[in-house]
């Protein structure tokens, strides 16, 4: 479904992308992981066009990703995202959030959005809270209404850059609670983190990337349980010491 | 120097009163002008096209490196040679309104551009068109950071009205002198003016702190 072709990217004289190569299949999940400035959030930002790339192809369902081209806004309505720092609305409600996309972008009617952004944010255990606002809420919680706003664009995949990076220790559980069920569910997801053990037992496959390049890759109870890759081997090491 | 200041008040309260009318429509005017020409001075600005931006930036400089009394004289008495009849209630207002309008879109633009860089990538992967993420996203995020400067302009523009008296709107400042030259009361006349001026800006502090707060809630 996603093809990523040999893209590559520079920031300025800085080489950030060589030529990475990925296919993600419908109802896969994948995770990137790799030590920081290793170019896993570029590749994936380039797979919604919120970075461009230089070489190499980027198409979703056969459609190139192309940011400077008036079919990027389809393609980001298919493929939806999850921040790092959550990015919510701060001037709306927790439901206004969530049904803000469905609404202004997919033009769905808006009592059709409302009901099923109440079902989303239930879905995701946060039924009591539709009408606070986001600074009212744990960060977990924040994460949690992100998530509930990327499925209610009903995306093709969602990508995931780092979402549980910025929560304090004990609110990452229910992050990851939420999104193993949706990968049970057969969301298409790709994850960018450092939680080796969501790596591990939620995804199917995981990517090490490192300078740019992929690797080492395979199934992730394989290639997380025994890694052949020498820099993969160090890379775990020095995570799991944290 | 201020014996009968009562009686005197009284007496003058009226006509002083004819002034005070006239400074609020010559701001509420000026006011509205600006603001909108400040928006317009602002989109351009932060267009992403670069000879729009460019152009922008300096009409904005140039209105800004312009006294705003020559401004006022250009309109009252340099626009008729070229056959605009402006009358000194129009020159004001709209030399007012475009001096400002250079200050509301610095206030403006400032907002647009403080709004975090993560709302417009929350925006952008929703699949939100430029002019909806502004709409939806940007500008009530910008109108809130944008709203103690503005409502400090505000402030500031009041006060600049008096500046059109000098092409003979008879405003509160003007109608102050006229009543001074003639009565000899100059004291009483002026304390009287700044009185007013204080009353007129006094409850657009008030307000501007009273929407701050309200406008607090949902902020992170």
């Amino acid at each position: 479904m996603i093809v990523i072709d040999s893209i590559t990217k520079s920031f300025g004289s800085q080489k950030v992308l060589h030529g990475v190569s990925a296919t993600i299949e419908r109802g896969e999940v994948v995770c990137l992981i790799g030590p920081s400035g290793s170019g896993k959030s570029t590749v994936l930002r380039c797979i919604n066009g919120l970075e461009s790339y230089d070489g190499g192809t980027i198409s979703i369902d056969g459609v190139k990703v192309d940011n400077s081209a008036r079919s990027i806004r389809e393609i980001r309505r298919s493929v939806s995202m999850v921040f790092q720092r959550f990015n919510l609305f701060p001037h709306r409600t927790v439901l206004e959030n969530v049904i803000e996309g469905p609404i202004y972008v997919n033009h769905v009617k808006r009592d059709v959005a409302l009901g099923r952004g109440r079902e989303l944010l239930d879905r995701v255990g946060l039924a009591a809270k539709h009408d606070a606002y986001p600074t009212e809420l744990s960060g977990g919680q924040q994460q949690r209404v992100a998530i509930a706003r990327a499925l209610a664009m009903e995306p093709k995949a969602i990508l995931f850059d780092e979402p549980t990076s910025a929560l304090d220790p004990e609110l990452v559980g229910e992050v990851l609670g939420v999104m193993k069920s949706l990968a049970q569910e057969g969301l298409t997801m790709i994850v960018v983190t450092h939680e080796m053990g969501f790596a591990r037992a939620v995804s199917d496959r995981t990517l090490f990337l490192e300078k740019g390049m992929i690797v080492a890759q395979g199934t992730s109870r394989e290639i997380l349980s025994n890694p052949t890759n020498e820099r993969m081997q160090d890379f775990l090491r020095r995570v799991s010491h944290e | 120097m201020f014996d009968g200041f009562f009686s005197d008040a009284l007496r003058f309260l009226p006509i002083l009163l004819q002034g005070v009318w006239m400074t609020i429509a010559i701001t509420l005017c000026a006011l509205a002008f600006a603001s909108l020409l400040g928006l317009v001075w602002a989109f351009l600005r932060v267009s992403g096209v670069p000879i729009l931006a460019g152009g922008s930036k300096t009409i904005t400089n140039l209105i800004r490196g312009v006294p705003i009394i020559v401004i006022l004289f250009y309109l009252y008495f340099v626009m008729p040679e070229m056959g605009v009849q402006l009358s000194a209630f129009q020159a004001g207002f709209i030399g007012l309104g475009l001096a400002y309008s250079a200050y509301m879109a610095e206030v403006f633009r400032s907002g647009i551009e403080a709004v975090d860089a993560g709302q417009l990538e929350a925006a952008n992967s929703l699949g939100m068109s430029r002019t909806l993420m502004m709409r939806r996203v940007v500008l009530p995020q910008a109108f809130k950071i944008a709203l103690p400067p503005y409502s400090n302009n505000m402030i500031l523009l009041l006060k600049d009205s008096s500046q059109t008296s000098i092409i003979t709107v008879v405003e509160l400042s003007m109608q102050g002198k006229l009543i001074a030259a003639s009565s000899f009361q100059s004291a009483t006349v002026f304390t009287l003016v700044a009185l007013m001026y204080l009353c007129l800006s006094l409850p657009l502090m008030g307000l501007a702190s009273l929407l701050e707060r309200k406008y607090k809630r949902g902020t992170r």
